[in-house]
């Protein structure tokens, strides 16, 4: 299979062993044998609350750096990176959408979808002009022109998601990591936003990474995980 | 990598309006005060220095040396002795002296010094870097009656050549001691220099003598009177004078003449070098001066300590914000150096709008300072020692930005693209 960029495509997450212990606590939060998330893969992580999952995020985006094991995402190995490195990485190739408040609040949401060109040259230079990606991109999650002119504060739950996910495709990033963005959603809304991001992640060829603590949503998925029952560390804490 | 600083920065500020302006204002305040203070300082220092040159010594009786420099050009205090005229007389003829400007103070007129004198002091005064006296309209007094006045007088009470003025007694608190029997006539008005000149009346010693011929003692002899047409007909030579401004042949022999005048046998005279007691009357000065620029230095700094404050309460709200950006890449170091731009660019927001109202400020109230204090305050935006002062401000609010900078570093890297709030 080959990447959006045309180079071969490496498994976009890629763990062994993996083992991360906050500093001062007295045991591990996560330990994790195996996980791969192939190129191109949509995956639903079902992840409670105490799973790991904020942890095991962290991790793959660069924030923290693992005490074992190997992590390698989209075949870059992060534990071999500096944290400004890994910072230009997650940039670079990781678009983000969280449970809610994922805008910044006086930027009006056309600017909030175009942050992470400001951020990522390379971004930037994928995207070509930035406020032809930004209406396309609003255009197809159903963001109309006007609305793109109001600050992020002003709108409402929904359309702020669709912002985010907006802000998370922009310059056609390789992986996706949604943490939750539906549980502020109501059901019917739920369904048209994962409608939404699954058929963007599907046309531009991102693979997603998907937590939920939602099992119901578990079906629309490729495959499905429970971070549960990856994480050793875990079920000793529950 | 390097965030999209100045965009999110000004982002940023425009959201916190209210807050961030009236940090912006207290900073403004503050750097006007500052250098206010300063400006206000070096200027005064400089119309002082300005306002005598060319003139090597100062006599008048003895007293403080800065008391005699003070009412002798400064007209500020009165003189507790004066000088016998024959003292003076002596001086004038000394070998190395060569002019001697006599002066005789002790009335008014409308609130202004009147100054008796000689023509040589048209001569011989000059102000600034020795600019000789100029007169704008008319001439020199002639007659017992005639009288020159300075710049300010002029403009303030509307006189020309031909106006008739009355003198007073003193300082000109009572009425009844006018000298309404003997009216002057202004004969010339003196271009302005910015010295206690363009404030002063200056007459003939003679003229001093004869409008006192019927007092005695600060009042006038009861039942005396004697009309101005028959003052010709008394000896109006000077019996008295106050100081006298000294120039001399030779520079070089300054100390040499005022040891002689200050160790003289008979009446005790004292002669001072004016550059050298100006200098001792701003060592005295000089602490208030600075106990001044501390407190405004101080005032400085609470103005910093403010736009602190602000930033670092906003900051507990902006967690969420800053948890977004390392989503999008931004690593700690780059969080830690939009705090400190935010803040920066506040301070310098500051000190621009600080120099812009000292700048309005000076302008306005540069003519009141003018004309009730004698200082010349120009507007102008900086020199080169108020550039010195803002730097130090900027680089006060540089390190005092560290302070919010440094806990947004330490939340971005605790929290994470996560917040825990």
């Amino acid at each position: 299979m080959v990447a959006p960029g045309g180079t071969v495509s490496h498994p976009a997450v890629a763990l062994s062993g993996l083992r991360f212990r906050w500093p001062g606590a007295a045991r591990d939060c996560l330990d994790i044998a195996d996980f791969t998330l192939v190129a191109g893969e949509r995956l639903f992580l079902h992840g409670p609350s105490g799973s790991g999952k904020t942890t095991l995020l962290s991790l793959i985006g660069g924030v923290l750096r693992a005490d074992a094991g190997t992590l390698q995402v989209l075949g870059t190995d992060l534990s071999a990176l500096s944290g400004p490195q890994r910072d230009r990485f997650r940039a670079d190739h990781i678009g983000f959408i969280f449970q809610q408040f994922n805008l910044i609040p006086y930027l009006s949401a056309a600017d909030n979808i175009a942050l992470p060109c400001r951020f990522s040259p390379s971004r930037a230079q994928r995207a070509g002009n930035v406020d032809d990606a930004v209406a396309r991109l609003a255009g197809h999650l159903d963001l109309p022109a006007d609305l793109l002119k109001r600050p992020a504060a002003e709108l409402s739950v929904g359309q702020q998601q669709r912002v985010a996910a907006a802000r998370a495709l922009i310059g056609a990033p390789s992986l996706i990591i949604a943490d939750e963005p539906t549980s502020a959603l109501d059901a019917a809304r739920q369904a048209a936003f994962l409608d939404l991001l699954l058929g963007e992640c599907a046309s531009v060829g991102a693979s997603l990474l998907f937590v939920s603590h939602d099992l119901r949503l578990a079906e629309r998925f490729d495959r499905s995980e429970a971070l549960a029952e990856l994480n050793v560390a875990a079920e000793a804490m529950v | 990598m390097r965030l999209p600083l100045w965009h999110l920065t000004v982002a940023s500020i425009r959201n916190r309006g209210l807050a961030t302006v009236l940090t912006v204002v207290a900073i403004a305040l503050s750097v006007s005060l500052l250098l206010g203070v300063e400006r206000l300082r070096n200027d005064a220092r400089a119309s002082f220095a300005n306002t005598l040159s060319g003139t090597d010594l100062i006599v008048g009786a003895r007293s403080g040396a800065v008391q005699l420099l003070l009412y002798s050009v400064f007209h500020i205090g009165d003189a507790t002795h004066d000088v016998s005229w024959s003292r003076i007389d002596a001086l004038r003829s000394h070998k190395d002296v060569a002019w001697l400007v006599p002066l005789s103070l002790g009335d008014s007129h409308r609130g202004f010094r009147v100054v008796g004198t000689t023509a040589d002091f048209f001569a011989h005064v000059q102000t600034g870097n020795r600019q000789p006296l100029r007169f704008s309209a008319g001439r020199a007094f002639d007659g017992v009656f005639d009288a020159v006045v300075g710049a300010e007088v002029a403009a303030s009470l509307g006189y020309a050549p031909g106006a008739k003025i009355v003198l007073s007694h003193g300082a000109g608190e009572f009425a009844a001691a006018e000298h309404g029997d003997k009216p002057f006539t202004v004969t010339g008005v003196l271009a302005r220099t910015g010295t206690p000149v363009d404030r002063s009346v200056l007459v003939g010693l003679a003229a001093i003598e004869a409008i006192h011929l019927d007092w005695q003692g600060g009042s006038r002899i009861p039942g005396v009177e004697i009309p101005a047409q028959f003052v010709g007909k008394f000896d109006l030579s000077p019996k008295r004078v106050t100081a006298a401004l000294i120039g001399l042949e030779r520079r070089s022999t300054v100390f040499r003449v005022q040891r002689e005048i200050n160790t003289s046998d008979g009446e005790p005279l004292l002669a001072i070098l004016p550059g050298v007691t100006l200098d001792e009357l701003w060592r005295v000065v000089g602490v208030v001066e600075r106990v001044l620029l501390a407190v405004s230095a101080f005032v400085v700094a609470v103005g910093l300590a403010g736009l602190v404050a602000t930033l670092v309460s906003s900051l507990s709200a902006r967690r969420r914000e800053l948890a977004i950006l390392r989503a999008l890449g931004a690593g700690p170091g780059d969080v830690f150096v939009l705090l400190m731009t935010e803040s920066v660019l506040l301070a310098v927001a500051g000190c621009v709008l600080g120099v812009a109202c000292l700048w309005a400020l000076s302008a306005g109230i540069a003519p009141w300072l003018m004309a009730e204090h004698g200082v010349q305050l120009v507007p102008r935006f900086v020199d080169q020692s108020e550039l010195v002062w803002l730097v130090g401000v900027v680089a006060a609010a540089l390190l005092a930005s560290v302070i919010p900078a440094w806990r947004a570093y330490r939340y971005s890297l605790a929290d994470g693209m996560t917040v825990r709030m």
